[in-house]
């Protein structure tokens, strides 16, 4: 298993280089301009364009524009952005904490809400319960989530007044007042996005469950006395959770980059808005920092997907 | 007869039907998959919920009498009535009309793009899985590039890249089409891949595929007759999942100019649309989101039908 | 009836002289849509009269400074550089202006209003050189900068080295470029002379391209560093609110300069400018919950606006706008490729170059439906290029709506319709893409204008392209709004300064976009007529602000004759602010935020 574990690390390298490679290429390649909006000023003569064009290196050839960025990523420095000229580790470092909280805490939420659901779900199909629980897991995964975040908005900031719905990162309050107000304003993203996440989630785990909940050992196990409590954490749960793993596995590098939609309508200022606000202006070394950041946290954490299977069900070993 | 021989005689007789004659393998295989699912009352729902959608979406707008762009402000806004049953959206514009000709596009779009990404996801998970060793770790890895890359900037590119060949190769709509399906389905194989890929990793494990090698069974019949059937219930969720997550991201490429145009009633563009309206017509909000809704809750209950008819341990 | 130059400065020169009823003039000018401050430069300029320097509106008078507390300002594009002169977007000048200012400003109606000069040049103070090639600033005494040093003449001849310089790649550049020198007459006073006689004096050091930088702080970072410079980041100016923290592309907060330079203001402490997401939801932030005070270009559909508006915690401020939303008419054709590009003027439209389809196109756009429904009180219809200041509006242009009428211009030029209700000619279908930016209400105008076309047989295809993408200079990119790569197109677009010169520049000849000039052009229908050009050069050197009004009015009228736009849309400045908040006079010619010193909230 160590030598597995050594393996892949060690693969991880090229490939992360591979993926840089396809990054960075799709970024030059793809139309666009960090300088558009000069387009549209009448009094700005075309030569200042060009010539901000040629300063940033926009028009070197690719394989020049990479071996820069690859030079200097290698001594740790991440560039600068073009749009606001701060080094691009100072943005995201602005934005992480943020981030950390609203989509961690949802994310926390979701698993919080799937588990339980999808289990009792799972040991009563098709019950009442069952029924309720997956009609309202359908409405929240129908419905994209800038809806229901416009939904939350009109019910609890206008016609309740309860919460603020532009989130603010420069609270001035201290002690207890901060986290309460913080809690206030994460209050409704968290929910919006925890609620679309567990819908989806929810369904995972029921089904994992239902197709465990039915084998022989676990008819075995309940023959043989032990509490359903027992039974169902101790054995079934165990092998039911590969496919959910994987699914998280895949989603927990997700809370980097943000999710886009929800922190554009509450304004959320997290690496996801950073991302998105950096594509549209074409701002390449803020793109490539962040997609290079979530290309590894994607490799840990399928790395780490794949070691807790042989974990979970003892029967997988890697040639 | 004893109670005993009854119920013998019933087990017996199940597998080939009332007449109690042996029919050929393969028919008798499908017509108890069939009767099976049928017995799923909640599937067969689903299932008659999707035909009717999609039999209204074709046929409607050709002997529904409102327009899609009718417009006239004279009604904008207005609720459901008897002249229009859904209501009108700002312009004036009949709700129905444009909910069950957008209907056509998003339903294909959703059906499609998802049909698409599935087959990707199997046949890389399931090869992956199956022969571990460098194959494994290979598409293992171009899976992780695929996850790393940033949908937007390559949205962008392949869109401009391919939209002026894709309509001149096909004619304009279907040329679209065909992109955006690629580019959905195209962009969501990697969590099917990996669901498939995992069950796979354990199923492989398992004492029956031992038997089967030690029966000689070629690998692809391994697959496709023996592993996958066994591995599919994560992958029916993400399924039914997909479908609903690829009618929104078409509406996310109309947003982005990327789509169709904008001028096509999808469902996911009626969304968008009515979203800054929500307090004074939620009306136009409610037609969309319900059809939505309904199409991914059947798929749902469709894919748990196939799931519960597929798997050999459960009795229905 | 129309008056021509002649008579116009006979009439001039009588009022002036006494010889004339000047309140009659005025009536009869305003009656053709002049504006009162305009009537009284034309006058002022042609008289040895008092120069006018308007007074600001009589708000409340404060005795102390600060006091007001928080105001919490809503942009929903987010601030990312605090340096209007390396700006890429309004919501910088609007988040640099609260530290910054110009030696003037404009107001609502383009009166020019000191700020960090003592007092507005004019031919009768001397201040402007009778043969137009010199402007003599007298600044105003202790100014300090935000860091306590002194506002001298040194920064202001540095603000237009700074600007001017080829290597800073500044946003600013055009309205220095004109300036041969600039002498220091004394600490206080700075003589700028221009290279070539001009009228338009009134742009370098104006409004949102004129803030003063501090030399002391930037002189080290003058051409190829001025990017670097941490004072982007972190400025120092010598405007009401210092900088307190900046984080951009999300929020910039600022605190009271308690060494402001104008006694007693401002009012608020502290100001919160918070950039990002959507103009409905900030909207909703000002009219409904009132989270905020005051939301910037609220380009929301009028009819939600108005639902929102009806909580009563805010109002809707409109701003008369100078930006017009037309469709242009591509003279080229955009589906034949020659030597690697697509709309070349080697190959003319197939019919777009026929007048009577031109004609057709602008009888049937439903103006008055687009204004009334979409725009509301935030537009209306137009039937001019040239929409603002109001003395270069040409009275000469009207719109008609008449489907029936173009029907039968279509019929006319040819076009018979085809058995599926679109016309064809030769074998050749009557079909049109359309293309815009994606934007709601752009989208709903697209709507309204393809439902008439198709009534009367044109087929229309439409298109929307993502916003960051159309409006790029980039090259290598089919679809900007400069590639114009379809039949037709709209957008909006407007002079950005009170003289129309740089924006009547789209039309002439030399500015057609190619590839050659890498789309850079700024003609982008690809129409040209050596009137125009020749109507447009003379402008360019004409000095009499009478004559250039005729110019341009004829400028305006050759394009709208030829329909090669077609008017759309007059559209207006819209913001939300909360009913409590005051002293705001909005302008269309300058940054929202210009007279923030004199904000204050009711009690």
């Amino acid at each position: 298993m160590s030598r597995y574990l050594l393996r892949r690390l060690l693969i991880s390298v090229p490939v992360l280089l591979g993926i840089s490679i396809v990054l960075f290429s799709i970024l030059a390649l793809a139309p666009g301009d960090p300088f558009g909006e000069l387009a549209l000023n009448p009094n700005i003569p075309p030569e200042v364009r060009f010539n901000l064009r040629k300063q940033f290196g926009l028009d070197d050839p690719l394989v020049v524009r990479y071996v820069r960025w690859l030079a200097a990523m290698l001594h740790g420095d991440w560039g600068y952005s073009f749009v606001s000229r701060l080094p691009v580790q100072q943005l995201i470092l602005q934005r992480l904490p943020t981030t950390l909280f609203v989509l961690g805490s949802a994310y926390v939420l979701a698993l919080l809400i799937a588990l339980p659901v999808g289990i009792l779900s799972a040991m009563k199909p098709y019950s009442f319960f069952d029924q309720v629980a997956t009609t309202f897991a359908f409405v929240g995964y129908s419905l994209p989530t800038f809806f229901t975040g416009l939904l939350f908005i009109l019910v609890f900031s206008i016609y309740l007044g309860w919460l603020p719905f532009i989130y603010s990162s420069t609270i001035e309050a201290r002690g207890l007042a901060w986290v309460i107000e913080h809690l206030r304003q994460g209050a409704m993203p968290i929910t919006v996005l925890g609620l679309f996440e567990a819908a989806s989630l929810t369904r995972f785990v029921r089904s994992a469950m239902l197709e465990v909940i039915h084998q022989d050992y676990i008819t075995t196990a309940r023959a043989k006395g032990l509490t359903e409590y027992f039974t169902i954490l101790k054995h079934a749960l165990r092998n039911a959770l590969i496919p959910v793993v994987t699914v998280v596995a895949l989603q927990i590098p997700t809370i980097f980059t943000g999710a886009v939609i929800t922190e554009q309508i509450f304004r959320v200022p997290g690496i996801g808005s950073l991302l998105i606000a950096a594509i549209e202006s074409t701002d390449t070394p803020v793109v490539m920092a962040v997609t290079f950041v979530y290309a590894t946290l994607v490799i840990l954490f399928n790395l780490l997907a794949d070691l807790i299977y042989g974990l979970l069900d003892p029967r997988i070993t890697y040639g | 007869m004893r109670e005993s021989d009854k119920t013998m005689a019933a087990v017996r007789m199940a597998p080939y039907g009332a007449t109690g004659l042996a029919a050929t393998r393969s028919q008798s295989l499908w017509r108890h998959f069939w009767r099976r699912f049928c017995r799923h009352h909640l599937a067969l729902l689903g299932m008659t919920v999707l035909m009717v959608l999609t039999l209204s979406t074709l046929l409607g707008p050709m002997v529904y009498h409102h327009r899609i762009n009718d417009i006239d402000f004279a009604v904008s806004l207005q609720g459901p009535s008897l002249a229009h049953p859904l209501g009108t959206d700002d312009l004036g514009q009949d709700l129905l009309a444009r909910v069950l000709y957008g209907g056509r596009v998003s339903m294909a779009v959703g059906l499609v793009a998802m049909l698409i990404a599935i087959l990707i996801g199997t046949a890389l998970g399931a090869t992956a899985g199956y022969c571990g060793g460098w194959v494994d770790h290979v598409l293992m890895r171009l899976t992780d590039l695929f996850i790393a890359l940033p949908p937007l900037p390559l949205l962008l590119l392949v869109v401009y890249l391919f939209r002026d060949t894709m309509r001149r190769l096909f004619n304009p709509e279907l040329g679209i089409f065909l992109l955006i399906v690629l580019v959905i389905g195209g962009l969501r194989w990697m969590q099917p891949a990996r669901l498939v890929r995992a069950a796979f990793l354990s199923l492989k494990e398992q004492e029956f595929v031992e038997a089967a090698v030690a029966l000689g069974t070629p690998p692809l019949r391994m697959v496709l007759r023996h592993i996958l059937p066994n591995a599919l219930s994560p992958v029916i969720v993400a399924a039914s999942l997909g479908v609903g997550a690829a009618i929104l991201a078409e509406s996310s490429l109309s947003f982005l100019g990327l789509g169709f145009p904008p001028d096509m009633p999808t469902w996911g563009r009626l969304l968008f649309d009515a979203k800054d309206h929500l307090d004074s017509a939620p009306h136009w909000a409610l037609s969309p989101g319900t059809m939505i809704f309904l199409v991914v809750l059947s798929i749902n209950y469709v894919g748990d039908g196939l799931r519960d008819a597929l798997d050999a341990r459960k009795v229905l | 009836m129309s008056l021509d130059e002649a008579a116009l400065r006979e009439w001039v020169h009588r009022v002036v002289h006494g010889m004339a009823d000047r309140r009659a003039f005025l009536r009869y000018m305003m009656g053709l849509g002049l504006s009162g401050p305009f009537l009284s430069h034309l006058l002022a300029s042609s008289t040895p009269a008092q120069a006018q320097t308007p007074q600001p509106r009589a708000d409340f008078a404060p005795t102390k400074r600060g006091g007001g507390g928080k105001v919490r300002l809503l942009w929903w594009q987010a601030p990312t550089i605090l340096n209007t002169h390396l700006a890429s977007g309004t919501k910088d000048l609007d988040a640099s202006r609260v530290v910054y200012e110009p030696l003037a400003a404009f107001d609502s109606d383009a009166n020019f209003v000191p700020v960090l000069a003592a007092d507005i040049p004019s031919l009768d103070n001397g201040g402007l050189a009778q043969d137009g090639r010199a402007v003599t600033w007298k600044l105003k005494k202790d100014v300090v900068w935000h860091d306590g040093k002194p506002f001298t003449a040194n920064d202001v001849i540095f603000t237009w080295e700074f600007a001017a310089d080829p290597a800073t790649g500044s946003t600013t550049t055009g309205s220095y470029a004109d300036i041969d020198h600039i002498d220091k007459l004394d600490e206080h006073t700075v003589k700028v002379v221009f290279k070539e006689p001009t009228a338009l004096w009134y742009d370098a050091f104006f409004g949102h391209r004129g803030h003063i930088l501090p030399k002391h702080l930037f002189v080290q970072y003058k051409g190829q560093e001025a990017r670097n410079a941490p004072y982007n980041l972190k400025p120092v100016g010598t405007g009401p609110y210092k900088i307190v923290e900046f984080k951009p592309g999300d929020v910039a907060l600022y605190e009271i300069n308690t060494q402001y330079h104008v006694p007693n203001r401002p009012f608020f402490d502290t100001v919160e400018l918070k950039g990002g997401g959507d103009a409905t939801s900030a909207a909703r932030a000002v009219l409904q919950t009132g989270e905020f005070d005051f939301a910037w270009n609220m380009q929301v559909e009028h009819q939600v606006l108005s639902g929102l508006e009806r909580g009563g915690k805010g109002k809707v401020l409109i701003t008369t706008g100078s930006g017009i939303e037309h469709i242009q008419v591509n003279f080229t054709d955009p589906w034949t490729e020659v030597e690697g590009e697509r709309s070349s003027l080697k190959k003319p439209h197939p019919f777009q170059t026929d007048p009577l389809i031109r004609q057709a196109y602008a009888l049937a756009v439903d103006r008055r439906t687009v204004a009334e429904q979409l725009y509301g009180a935030g537009g209306q219809p137009s039937s001019n290029f040239l929409v603002a200041p109001s003395r270069f509006v040409s009275p000469n242009t009207a719109w008609e709506f008449d489907p029936k009428k173009a029907a039968a211009l279509l019929d006319q030029a040819g076009w018979k319709r085809g058995s599926d209700g679109v016309r064809v000619k030769d074998g050749q279908r009557l079909k049109l893409v359309y293309q815009t930016s994606v934007n709601p209400v752009r989208q709903k105008t697209q709507a309204i204008v393809k439902k008439t076309f198709e009534d009367i047989g044109i087929a229309v295809e439409l298109k929307a392209v993502n916003a960051g993408v159309y409006f790029s200079s980039d090259p290598g990119n089919p679809d900007t709004y400069s590639h114009f790569y379809t039949d037709i197109q709209m957008y909006n677009t407007g002079p950005g300064s009170p003289d129309p010169q740089a924006h009547m520049d789209k039309f002439t000849s030399w500015q057609i976009a190619q590839k050659a000039n890498n789309w850079s052009g700024r003609n982008i229908p690809r129409w040209s007529h050596p009137e125009y050009d020749r109507l447009w050069k003379q402008a360019a050197t004409e000095l009499d602000p009478v004559k250039r009004a005729t110019l341009y009015i004829a400028m305006n009228d050759l394009v709208i004759e030829h329909n090669v736009v077609v008017p759309v849309t007059w559209r207006h400045g819209v913001s939300a602010a909360n009913t409590k908040l005051r002293g705001m006079d909005l302008t269309t010619w300058d940054s929202n935020l210009w007279r923030l010193a004199y904000w204050y909230r009711e009690a």
